[in-house]
């Protein structure tokens, strides 16, 4: 049936303190108190489902980048195109576009198992590898428990024609039109029913003939399931689902909810991600997914882990920075109507003939090398930029996005408009050889300095509030001890 | 073997308009404002104009495009009319191609005008404007003091200077363009302000703050150019004539090649280098007397007094902290208050900082003239991004020296 290879997370940075969304909301509604421990991780302001499954998708790839894949599938109800596929714009950050079969998948909770499910039948069809992504950027109104209890992420899982890490063994599905909450083309959040009706006729009813089924399939019993993961923001759900199925309470693995909050349509494989992280071979691992009928998948991990161990889920908790201030993220999230100045209202029409023409370079990062000097150079040019050389069309494609380099200049900006102020820039030289002036993210005030360490990651640069337009580039970013 | 402009064209009369906030007036009429004064220094007639040229950089909040909008405004006769615009440093764009018109013989009199109507954007700073259509999708978001403010950050690191220390010199250059300019009725800024002040003013971009930032101005200036023999033809006898212009381009190797550390100005060496060979000049320290320079921030300043062979490579902070460059220092640098106090309107920039040394050299500059008459004064007109940009080198002096 095929099985995983390689899996991965990218949680970001930020985390807000549920305290502080208490404090700020409970006084118009105080049950927010429940849902009042630990954090949730939220996007940077320049991250969306595109950035986050790129910077997911980076971390499985390695430095081998997207050659040999035969298709990206990337699942998300949240992702920032409504028409022009969201996973196109990820080939071509991954400089993996071309000859490549790309798909979103969306519009269900489940539509982070079902890509996957997808994903085994291509590898297994075609003999290719496939890359599968799901990703959140989850948008709630400010107030509501879903913002309490929700989180952004992205997970990367690649599936191959052989066992990998961990082996499929058995899968099954069901579709059942049962609507715990919906969101109709163009509005902005999700509209929710009743809790104890999604837990009594939805979970409960729906998802433990699926876990019956998929078990008579394996000829396993309950017992022999090590790890159950079922993504559920609603208390002891998971528990109570397991115990009608026949699996032990000690057996339901945790849903990150107080370290990064439930992140939607990539939750289940990012539960799927922190198992693998410590998983034993020989080990089975049940993975639901539960939206509009439910996925159930059973895996059994391989002696390859110890070879290929994931480590990202851990890596990317531990690599987290505390918001300060709940009102900056309803400023992030346009959840505020707030007063962003004169500066911010120039037009950032983007020309999409431009965009086209350059994509190589704007999207994926694809700078020049000069074949006759050596001398890498950011943009491509007809003529080498070293006076030394002056070559005309001696430059081949040369990706710069997996470049470290140092900071040679910076500022801090307070004038430009940017939606996180100051805007930190400066250039960049690296160390492969090349240099680009760009922007900073994921930087604190203050601790920014000349010989910096840095790296490339993939941001949104603008968004075009007029017509709805983002704009997406590179940025440099601290190299993190990991 | 080209022989270079020097004592070729003389300067037959500028003007210059009151700049600042100048809510009550159009661009057409601070045009004709400077144009007046440059008129009647000169001692001519609108119709003894040959041919103009007029610099304006965000013509699209003002005037618009075209050489149009000096035509109508001066009804000059159906002459040849040019618009120029090289980011900061247009001004002295007009000036050279009125001062190449003349010495080519093409015509006996050319206009160069500078203008700038900033105000009308209904914020503080430069206007928003695009920056190209591919250059918006990968440039940092950038503003003019975060582009400048780089400069600092690697010019401590090459140079070992402390933040205090940078900031104090950086505070030093600023406090005295404002004394500078409270003598200089034309100017924006006439305030004295001190240290303190300068220091504990609100950032604008790391490390500069509020006063290490040029006012952004409303103005024009304007300059007649003609020969040196017809200018006495028509009675002048202290002329004032251009010794060297030139003009250096970024071409990318700052921005794209690691051969540039960042920490300094390589158009600007390069500029001044050819003009310094044009104007005859061999020890820059002694023989400028007097110095504009493209004081858009603080650190341009100090950093340009190196480009400009003035102070040793890295020696800039001790000669400023001297008061090498005050008023009364050995080689005044904005005598009239600069990009700083006297304003910045963009096109006109280049036109006001050969004004003002047109004044000094003729003994005109009331106030605060310059005790002995100066003898060579150099124009350093700066614009872009410190690792792309375009630097103009005027050098003019009296005519013979």
């Amino acid at each position: 049936m095929g099985g995983i290879s390689a899996i991965g997370a990218y949680i970001p940075r930020l985390r807000l303190s549920r305290k502080l969304m208490t404090d700020a909301n409970a006084w118009f509604n105080p049950a927010l108190k429940a849902f009042g421990r630990g954090e949730r991780a939220i996007a940077n302001w320049d991250e969306d489902v595109v950035t986050m499954a790129v910077e997911a998708a980076r971390g499985v790839l390695g430095k081998t980048s997207g050659v040999g894949l035969g298709a990206i599938y990337l699942a998300s109800t949240t992702a920032p195109f409504a028409a022009r596929q969201n996973a196109g714009i990820v080939a071509e950050a991954l400089h993996a576009a071309g000859a490549l079969r790309t798909m979103d998948v969306g519009a269900s909770q489940r539509a982070g198992t079902t890509a996957l499910l997808a994903a085994f039948d291509t590898a297994m069809a075609r003999k290719q590898r496939v890359l599968v992504l799901a990703a959140e950027k989850r948008h709630s109104p400010a107030g509501s428990v879903q913002e309490m209890t929700s989180g952004d992420a992205a997970t990367a899982v690649m599936v191959e024609e052989g066992d990998g890490i961990a082996r499929l063994v058995a899968q099954r599905s069901t579709s059942v039109d049962f609507v715990d909450h919906y969101r109709a083309q163009g509005r902005e959040f999700d509209y929710g029913w009743e809790e104890r009706w999604i837990r009594e006729e939805g979970y409960l009813k729906l998802v433990p003939p699926v876990i019956a089924a998929v078990l008579a399939d394996a000829g396993l019993a309950a017992d022999a399931i090590h790890h159950f993961c079922m993504p559920c923001t609603l208390s002891r759900v998971p528990q109570a689902v397991a115990k009608k199925a026949g699996i032990a309470d000690d057996r339901v693995r945790g849903n990150l909810d107080g370290v990064c909050g439930d992140t939607g349509a990539a939750h289940a494989l990012l539960m799927l991600a922190q198992v693998l992280e410590t998983a034993k071979p020989g080990e089975r691992i049940l993975v639901i997914g539960f939206g509009q009928g439910v996925d159930a998948l059973l895996f059994e991990v391989t002696a390859g882990i110890d070879k290929a161990r994931p480590d990202t889920v851990a890596s990317s908790l531990a690599a987290r920075k505390e918001l300060a201030g709940y009102s900056r993220f309803l400023a992030f999230n346009d959840l505020v109507k707030l007063e962003r100045g004169l500066r911010a209202e120039a037009d950032k029409q983007t020309p999409l003939t431009t965009l086209y023409r350059n994509r190589d370079m704007v999207l994926g990062l694809v700078g020049g090398r000069c074949e006759r000097c050596g001398t890498i150079q950011f943009p491509k040019a007809a003529i080498c930029v070293n006076a030394a050389c002056g070559a005309s069309g001696s430059q081949v494609d040369q990706p710069f996005a997996d470049f470290h380099g140092r900071i040679q200049t910076w500022s801090a900006d307070q004038l430009t408009y940017c939606p996180d102020p100051p805007a930190h820039y400066g250039m960049v030289q690296f160390e492969e050889g090349g240099r680009m002036t760009v922007d900073f993210t994921d930087v604190d005030v203050g601790a920014v300095d000349v010989g910096m360490h840095m790296r490339m990651v993939f941001r949104i640069k603008e968004v075009d509030p007029q017509r709805g337009f983002v704009r997406y580039f590179w940025k440099a970013a601290p190299v993190t001890a990991a | 073997m080209a022989t270079g402009i020097r004592d070729k064209v003389a300067i037959l009369g500028m003007g210059c308009s009151k700049f600042g906030e100048r809510w009550e007036s159009n661009a057409e009429d601070l045009m004709v404002e400077a144009y007046t004064e440059a008129l009647a220094d000169a001692g001519i007639e609108t119709k003894q104009i040959e041919a103009a040229w007029l610099s304006t950089a965000f013509e699209d909040i003002h005037v618009g495009k075209s050489g149009v909008p000096l035509a109508m405004a001066l009804r000059l006769p159906y002459i040849p009319v040019t618009r120029v615009e090289n980011f900061c440093a247009s001004g002295s764009e007009a000036l050279r191609g009125a001062t190449y018109a003349v010495a080519s013989g093409a015509c006996d009199i050319a206009l160069a005008l500078g203008v700038e109507k900033l105000k009308d954007t209904g914020y503080g700073g430069l206007p928003q404007r695009s920056r190209g259509a591919l250059n918006s999708m990968y440039w940092a978001n950038v503003s003019a003091p975060g582009n400048f403010a780089q400069i600092a950050s690697a010019y401590r690191a090459k140079h070992g200077v402390g933040k205090e220390d940078l900031k104090r010199a950086m505070a030093h250059i600023s406090v005295k363009s404002h004394d500078n300019a409270s003598l200089n009725p034309k100017a924006h800024l006439r305030n004295k302000v001190t240290e303190d002040q300068v220091l504990n003013a609100p950032m604008v971009s790391e490390p500069l703050g509020l006063f290490d930032c040029c006012g952004v101005s409303d103005g024009a200036a304007c300059a007649i150019v003609t020969t040196p023999e017809i200018a006495r033809s028509l009675g002048k006898k202290d002329l004032i004539s251009i010794k060297a212009m030139q003009l250096s381009v970024s071409n990318g190797t700052e921005a794209q090649h690691n051969s540039w550390d960042g920490s300094y100005f390589m158009t600007a060496r390069i500029a001044a280098g050819r003009a310094y060979a044009e104007a005859g000049v061999k020890r820059p320290r002694d023989e400028i007397s007097l110095v504009e320079a493209h004081d858009c921030f603080s650190i341009t300043e100090l950093v340009t007094m190196e480009d400009l062979q003035l102070s040793s490579e890295g020696g800039a902070v001790r000669d400023v902290m001297d008061g090498f460059y005050d008023r009364d220092g050995k080689l005044p640098c904005q005598i009239d208050g600069g990009l700083k106090c006297f304003g910045h309107p963009i096109g006109a920039s280049g036109l006001r900082m050969t004004y003002e040394l047109y004044l000094q050299l003729l003994g005109r500059a009331g106030a605060r003239q310059r005790a002995k008459n100066p003898v060579r004064g150099l124009v350093h007109n700066l614009g872009g991004l410190p690792n792309q940009n375009v630097c103009s080198i005027t050098i003019l002096g009296q005519h013979g020296a």
